[in-house]
């Protein structure tokens, strides 16, 4: 069972600073997901906290337990790659059975181990096949497969889904939660897909430049961003950042309004504009719309939605769902 | 080839490489076609290609008379032994400059390709002295420990460019999985890399098994390989032309045939992966 | 990449290769150094300081510039012959014919043929005046024989080595040759190219950094063309490399000093090659 906390950690290459020194706390069992553009230094952060990097400031421990200097085996986490990392030249069993048996385990307990691993994850009629022979998804489920007859503390994933279709990717990431549910392990999973980090994590931190931007559950990343860079990355589509007047009547530098939170109105509104290309998803119509003063939006509306190119409209903001930033790109709250 | 060819074109070109390829054969071809003449047919004028009295008395006859056999397993000895040692040497150098890389790896790998180009004859006179003075003349751990460094550089440079094509992922994983370092190399990095570490050992045996240079400066019989049981065919004139041809052909058959399955490595391995 | 642990691991598992080469590059270097200032002989007893004269000597010897000049010759003349000659070779293989494969094999073959088994078999059953196929040949064609390795030492000795890298030099050009997509080719050809164009202006500045591998290899073993030499002519000026020469000098004369100093005449020539090509392969490299 693992707590991992992150006092002042820094990390440079060289002149090029990753990450200016950071803290974070990680409760035992949380699911915590690291997201942001790529280049933030999330994948950097999740190779100090895995050991397969030396941190350049600063401590890391598990449990209370300092691992600043402990080599990446016995931190106790199990990581798995973006690339799966299989060894090739091993069969699907003697991949899952390879941390145990450098852990020295008994054959006939790393077979059990290794069989209940397959079952779990449905490989016991791949366990004799070679990674190649494997599609991603099964690839993908080997790599956790590895990863959990460990029983770690932790589990380290790096952007796992990205090699995989979208169809895939949805089903992968339910049995990640799945196995979450299951197995109760602190978990730290790093993606840019803001998607992802909304429908997974118990909590997020969102990174920038090396620096943590805000942590929180995805519903408060959500409904309070701390600052203007949150309030972009969290959200699809993205949040509306309006400047102007408009923005200096409800006293802030900027606002933000998310497109489901935008009211349509062909009579008027706080907002007026015209209507551009609709985009109709069937549950859903995005509508993009041109402000009078060149300003765009995005307005999201519930089901079928008519309105013609170049149609004027109006747009009034949900009641109590308007976020303020000040210059700086702060919330005001 | 996304155009058709002309038939009479390319019936033309077939003849002329054809043709060319068996100019440049030729002398192998004749000499492995004189190891089975009688050698009155061997000199006969004008020569006679392929009808003669095929005969196998000259293996034969080279196997008995000239302790063959000792100059054979020497050459095996020399290049397995050289190239064992040399790959002790050169894995864990080029797993660090492949997965551990510094500013200064490229240096360090054009300083050893540097090497190569010290010419042998710089070395040859504190060599052979001492080579005299420590007993190591004609012995086959000295020359073994020669071949060994002449082609160090090579599979240095052979194996970086194999093991840079490995995802370093990979060994974090084994890192991570709890293998130690070296188990991490002998049991997840080699295995990966066997083709490569396959073709640096037939090139190098290659290389090993024909080197001329110091095989015939440093020795005289005990290790002496092939490549000098055949230099000593040079000395008496009036040759055995069907026993030479015979003593040629083993030597050189077992290296034709692994580098005709090596080729493709070959070129790699050669120009230290400048080209693929 | 990687952590201090990996990085001290690291460098510890360079040390053996990087001191094994270090040492063989040094410690000869360092005693033919102090060999070349001692009058040094296998026949005499003492090995009294002499200064340069060994140089002196070295330099002064007709044999040294005979020497000279045939190994300019020998690695100039095998250099020609070979990247033209590959050249060709590789341009012609890389057409569309009935099987590639086999005569790929047999244009190949004369590279993996030891040095002693090439130069004795071009020597008796090619070259020579009497019995040697080329003489037959010649014969046939109803002109004189001739005496290859008595009258045109050196040339012989070239035909041989070039016969003996003419695959290596076809196998590089050739790889880089099918490396060329055929988009160009046709892109060029759209352009209103011909095949000469094609092969100036499209094939040969592709080709140029197979052509400068090709060259530096070579470079660096025909400096040191040993085997074929003894086994052909047995040495003499007309045929002598610095190599042979210098070896002729311990092997024979047991003259330590000199052959000291001679080796050390050689590296620094060899040097002089050596700082060029390499900057030329580094460049390349980095491409």
């Amino acid at each position: 069972m693992s707590a991992i906390t992150l006092r002042n950690v820094s990390k440079r290459f060289g002149d090029v600073v990753i990450i200016p020194g950071l803290d974070l706390d990680i409760r035992d069992g949380e699911f915590v997901v690291f997201v942001g553009p790529s280049g933030c230094g999330k994948s950097t952060l999740l190779r100090l906290i895995a050991g397969l990097e030396d941190v350049s400031g600063g401590a890391i421990s598990i449990d209370g337990r300092d691992v600043t200097e402990t080599p990446p085996a016995r931190r106790g986490l199990a990581m798995v790659f973006q690339s799966y990392a299989l060894y090739p030249h091993m069969s699907v069993g003697a991949n899952i059975a390879f941390p145990l048996k450098m852990a020295g385990m008994d054959k006939a307990q790393i077979e059990k181990k290794v069989q209940g691993a397959a079952a779990t994850l449905n490989l016991t009629d791949y366990l004799h096949r070679k990674p190649r022979e494997l599609s991603g998804g099964q690839r993908q489920r080997v790599a956790i497969g590895r990863a959990i007859v460990r029983e770690p503390n932790g589990f380290l994933f790096d952007e796992p889904l990205s090699n995989l279709d979208a169809a895939l990717r949805v089903n992968m990431r339910l049995e990640i939660s799945e196995l979450h549910q299951q197995l109760k392990t602190t978990m730290i999973y790093v993606t840019h897909d803001q998607v992802e980090a909304m429908t997974m994590a118990d909590k997020i931190v969102v990174l920038n430049r090396g620096r943590v931007e805000q942590v929180g559950s995805p519903l408060e990343l959500y409904e309070h961003p701390d600052n203007l860079f949150v309030a972009g990355f969290i959200g699809s589509p993205k949040m509306n950042l309006v400047t102007g007047p408009f923005a200096e009547r409800n006293g802030a530098r900027t606002v933000g309004i998310r497109p489901e939170h935008l009211l349509i109105d062909r009579s008027g509104g706080e907002l007026t504009g015209t209507a551009g290309v609709s985009e109709h998803l069937g549950s859903d119509t995005f509508i993009h719309i041109r402000l009078d003063d060149g300003q765009s939006l995005t307005a999201r509306a519930p089901g079928e939605f008519r309105l013609n190119h170049g149609e004027r409209v109006g747009l009034t903001p949900e009641a109590g769902r308007l976020h303020r930033f000040d210059e700086k790109g702060a919330a005001i709250r | 080839m996304a155009r058709g060819i002309s038939p009479t074109r390319k019936i033309g070109m077939t003849v002329l490489a054809w043709a060319v390829g068996f100019l440049i054969f030729f002398p192998i071809l004749w000499t492995v076609l004189t190891s089975f003449k009688t050698e009155l047919d061997a000199i006969a004028i004008p020569p006679k290609f392929l009808v003669f009295d095929w005969t196998t008395e000259n293996y034969a006859a080279i196997q008995e008379q000239r302790n063959y056999f000792s100059f054979l397993m020497n050459s095996i000895y020399l290049s397995l032994g050289s190239t064992a040692l040399g790959l002790l040497i050169a894995i864990p150098a080029a797993w660090a400059m492949a997965f551990s890389p510094t500013k200064r790896t490229k240096d360090v790998l054009l300083w050893m390709l540097s090497t190569k180009m010290m010419p042998a004859v710089g070395a040859l006179v504190p060599i052979t002295i001492l080579f005299r003075n420590f007993g190591l003349l004609d012995s086959r751990i000295g020359l073994i420990v020669i071949l060994c460094l002449i082609n160090l550089p090579i599979i240095v440079w052979m194996l970086y460019t194999y093991f840079k094509e490995i995802p370093g992922e990979i060994l974090e994983a084994a890192r991570m999985d709890g293998a130690s370092l070296v188990k991490e190399i002998t049991q997840v990095l080699t295995p990966m890399a066997l083709p490569g570490i396959a073709s640096t050992i037939l090139l190098n045996v290659i290389l090993a098994w024909n080197e001329a240079f110091w095989t015939l400066l440093l020795t005289t019989t005990n290790a002496a390989p092939l490549s000098a049981f055949i230099a000593s065919f040079s000395s008496p004139q009036g040759n055995f032309y069907a026993k030479l041809s015979a003593a040629s052909t083993l030597a050189i058959a077992p290296i034709l045939i692994i580098g005709w399955f090596s080729q493709k490595q070959l070129v790699r391995g050669l120009t230290f992966g400048a080209v693929k | 990449m990687a952590t201090l642990h990996t990085k001290s691991a690291a460098r510890a598992m360079m040390a053996p290769a990087v001191i094994a080469l270090f040492v063989w590059m040094i410690v000869p270097l360092a005693l033919t150094l102090w060999f070349s200032t001692l009058r040094y002989s296998f026949y005499g007893i003492d090995t009294p300081f002499v200064g340069f004269e060994n140089y002196t000597y070295f330099l002064t010897d007709p044999r040294f510039l005979s020497a000279f000049q045939n190994t300019l010759i020998l690695v100039l003349g095998v250099l020609f012959v070979t990247v033209v000659g590959g050249t060709l070779i590789a341009l012609l293989l890389d057409q569309a014919f009935f099987g590639q494969s086999a005569v790929r094999l047999l244009v190949l073959a004369p590279f993996f043929v030891m040095p002693t088994v090439a130069a004795l078999v071009w020597k008796n059953m090619m070259m020579n005046p009497v019995y040697g196929v080329i003489s037959q040949v010649l014969a046939a064609l109803g002109l004189p024989p001739v005496d290859w390795l008595n009258n045109y030492p050196l040339l012989s000795i070239i035909i041989i080595v070039a016969w003996q890298w003419l695959p290596f030099a076809t196998l590089i050009l050739l790889t880089s040759l099918q490396s060329l997509s055929e988009d160009q080719k046709e892109a060029a050809e759209m352009d209103g190219a011909g095949p000469l164009s094609i092969f100036f202006y499209i094939t040969l500045p592709h080709m140029k950094r197979a052509i400068t591998v090709v060259i530096l290899i070579q470079t660096i073993f025909i400096l040191s063309i040993y085997a074929e030499i003894f086994v052909t002519t047995g040495g003499g000026t007309s045929s002598s490399n610095l190599t042979f020469f210098i070896a002729t000098l311990i092997q024979l004369d047991g003259d330590v000093g000199t052959a000291s100093a001679g080796g050390i005449v050689a590296v620094i020539l060899a040097n002089i090659v050596s700082i060029f090509l390499v900057r030329l392969v580094g460049k390349n490299l980095e491409a």
